[in-house]
């Protein structure tokens, strides 16, 4: 039996907040608070200063295998996770081969597995080689573990296909994620549109390239009555459009991607290719158009959206370097600096990186009650640590954060009650 | 925490010389005005027997053009060759997939064989400022045009240019007509006009032709031509860069011309005295009447000849510059 003694647990699905032992046995949390009768203890985390809680569920990580092991393999990738606490983690089906099939599915898990590290949930794609045609085959990928159907940015053009997939989504009930992004606004845009793009020459995308997909998925959603959740929203006007919806009673949900809600346009200038993101980072009003949905609560989770690359894919000019960053091990640091910044209280900030986005999945986690598998994070919130190369696990070292210092360091990170990352040994 | 890159870190060196020349932008006005000053004393030079000067006598410098242009490169060779540099012109297409490594690649290659300096042009926006600051930054690079973002000395060309007209800057007029949405050439001429203080800049274009919130820049928006053009001091039309349009921003050439083309009795709206700019090549009938274009009001070829002293002048600026942050750095 594990004792994790005398850390700050902090569960908001159970809206516990306080110092006290847990005691983990076969992979479940059996106590809290008093140590159970004809119990031998074979192993003490002493946490104290640190905070105990549920580990973090990630809803967006591009894990890059199979297809672009160059960037970062599910070995690499998961192995990050740990060492970010993340201990659940939602892949898109940004692969190559696309997660389409049941094989690529059952690969990537049983990888997953093989490495360890952190629980890979599979986003199936919604229509075969994400073109917008043909219907995936769903109920076979859901058998094979995909726990979400989307299809990532190759947003279905064809408004009447897009309404069979969720219908047909919606015939099992199943979860369509959205990353809402019309690709004809898109066009060849690589920042958003306005004031510092026109400046730098750089070609915009503006905002209704989010809106009008938004604006459309939600009114088909509607008539198709699917379960449905937005990945990544980045533009205020976004949440006004999903708010208006849920006021009429549609049940939708939506996350933000951390560097949204620290970084604008306006960081692009200079050129500086690790800015490059999709959804681009987009003005200072949607920025705290962001941060005030996160207070209330109109943005359910925070999610990484890591995209790791080699070094080669953002060493070129701008435009012609690849998107994302690498924001699997800096999504805690950061979260705790929006609570430093009394934006979020941090029982908030831990209930949007665990019970949110588990309740948006549907799966069991995210919670610390007797009984439950023991996936945990113990970090220190003090700590400091400097982001170099070398300090971070992701193969993509595509930070826009090396050479600076934050705040927040994971200390234990245990799934199901093992040890899958340490700072201590 | 994470601060933006400054214009200036990147082209002007410890002393606030120029070391590379990428942009207008943020250029304080004393090195701008040096520009126009050396300038005007190599054209007092080109029109001796002798042309050339010995500056840059020994120095290997590199034409490396990304994208198709005659005009802009061969003022470039005749302005290094009249310096008495070495000049290799390389045109390399980019249309194959060589994107990122190989542009690095190339540049590495060129460096290796000690060249002195870069003219580059190249389609992505910022490609100068990714060749000065990560690739090559021990040689000096001048932007002679990257995708919408800069052309700096086709703008100082043009600030030549309308201070020998004009005499100075201050409380000029200028007009800047056509298609904004893809011109360097006007990003450039902006910055560099507001910083040496003139009165008014106004841009003339239909809505699609004009990059969002284009006012921020310090510029009044004009759609109107007939508006627009009135008082002005001076009226620079921009070439419609037809291989550049891929959607549907101009219902037909004739019908832009008919409502922001220049002919004569447009011009009569403008200042008596305005004169008529244009970066070159003319689309003659699309952008400009050629009665305009040939007439006493047209600087257009006076330009060209500014635009090898303007070469000039930033070449022997950036080598200088170049060499005190080397002997400086080492």
């Amino acid at each position: 039996m594990i004792k994790i003694e005398n850390g700050r647990l902090i569960d908001p699905a159970n809206h516990i907040d306080t110092i006290t032992d847990l005691y983990i046995d076969s992979g479940k949390v059996v106590a809290i608070g008093n140590l159970p009768e004809a119990a031998t203890i074979t192993q003490t985390i002493n946490a104290t200063d640190q905070i105990v809680c549920p580990g973090i569920i990630d809803l967006s990580v591009h894990l890059r295998e199979p297809g672009f092991t160059q960037k970062a393999t599910i070995a690499s990738e998961t192995a990050a996770a740990a060492a970010a606490g993340i201990t659940t983690l939602v892949c898109p089906p940004t692969t190559q081969p696309v997660i389409d099939s049941t094989a690529v599915a059952e690969l990537i898990q049983d990888r997953a597995n093989a490495a360890a590290k952190a629980r890979v949930l599979p986003v199936g794609a919604l229509t075969l080689a994400l073109k917008g045609d043909q219907l995936a085959p769903m109920a076979s990928l859901r058998q094979s573990g995909c726990i979400a159907f989307s299809n990532s940015r190759q947003t279905i053009a064809d408004s009447q296909a897009l309404l069979r997939c969720l219908e047909y989504a919606a015939t099992h009930d199943f979860l369509v994620i959205f990353n809402p992004q019309d690709n004809s606004l898109v066009a060849n845009g690589v920042m958003h549109e306005g004031a510092t793009s026109s400046d730098m020459g750089l070609v915009g995308i503006p905002e209704s390239a989010e809106t009008v997909e938004v604006a459309r998925a939600l009114l088909l959603i509607e008539q198709a009555g699917v379960r449905a959740h937005f990945g990544q929203i980045s533009c205020q006007r976004s949440i006004g459009l999903i708010n208006m919806a849920r006021n009429n009673g549609l049940k939708v949900t939506a996350d933000v991607a951390i560097h949204h809600l620290f970084f604008t346009d306006e960081n692009t200038r200079g050129f500086n290719s690790m800015f490059h993101v999709q959804p681009p980072l987009r003005s200072q009003l949607d920025r705290a158009g962001l941060l005030n949905a996160l207070v209330t609560d109109d943005i359910q989770a925070i999610c990484s959206d890591h995209q790791p690359h080699e070094a080669a894919a953002k060493h070129a000019p701008f435009a012609s370097t690849e998107a994302g960053m690498s924001t699997l091990e800096t999504l805690l640091p950061l979260g705790l600096l929006l609570v430093e910044q009394g934006l979020i209280n941090i029982n908030q900030l831990i209930e949007k990186f665990t019970c949110a986005p588990a309740e948006i999945l549907g799966i069991n986690a995210g919670s610390l009650e007797v009984g439950a598998t023991a996936d945990i994070t113990i970090f220190d919130p003090q700590a400091t640590w400097l982001v170099t190369e070398d300090s971070l696990v992701s193969a993509g070292k595509n930070s826009v954060y090396l050479g600076s210092e934050l705040k927040g360091k994971v200390i234990h990170t245990l799934l199901a009650g093992e040890l899958v990352y340490s700072t201590a040994q | 925490m994470i601060e933006s890159i400054d214009h200036n870190s990147s082209q002007l060196n410890q002393d606030g010389q120029l070391k590379h020349f990428l942009t207008t932008q943020d250029l304080p006005i004393n090195i701008l005005n040096e520009i126009l000053d050396t300038a005007d004393s190599f054209l007092d030079m080109s029109s001796q027997q002798v042309k050339k000067v010995p500056l840059l006598r020994g120095k290997t410098i590199v034409n490396l053009f990304f994208e198709p242009s005659t005009r802009t490169s061969s003022t470039f060779e005749l302005a290094a060759k009249r310096l008495s540099a070495d000049v290799l012109n390389l045109n390399i297409s980019t249309s194959s997939a060589s994107k990122g490594e190989s542009l690095k690649d190339t540049l590495m290659t060129l460096e290796a064989m000690h060249a002195d300096m870069f003219i580059v042009r190249h389609p992505d926006s910022g490609a100068a400022h990714f060749i000065a600051n990560q690739v090559t930054p021990n040689i000096a690079v001048i932007n002679a045009g990257d995708g919408r973002h800069a052309h700096p000395t086709q703008a100082m060309l043009d600030m030549l240019t309308i201070r020998r007209c004009k005499g100075q800057f201050e409380g000029l007029v200028i007009a800047i007509v056509g298609d904004i949405l893809h011109s360097r050439v006007a990003r450039s001429k902006i910055h560099a006009l507001r910083t040496l203080g003139v009165a008014e800049i106004r841009v003339i274009a239909p809505k699609t032709l004009l990059p969002k919130d284009i006012e921020m820049m310090g510029v009044k928006v004009y759609t109107d031509f007939n508006q627009g053009i009135k008082d002005c001091d001076v009226v620079s039309m921009l070439r419609l860069q037809k291989e550049r349009m891929n959607s549907a921003l101009l219902p037909s050439e004739a019908e832009f011309f008919n409502l922001y083309g220049l002919n004569s009795e447009r011009l009569k709206l403008a200042k008596p005295d305005a004169i008529v700019m244009h970066p070159g090549p003319i689309n003659r009938g699309v952008e400009i009447e050629s009665a305009v274009a040939d007439g006493p009001q047209s600087t257009i070829l006076q330009q060209v000849t500014n635009g090898i002293a303007v070469r000039m002048a930033v070449m022997s600026m950036a080598i200088s510059g170049q060499l005190t942050s080397r002997i400086s750095g080492s």
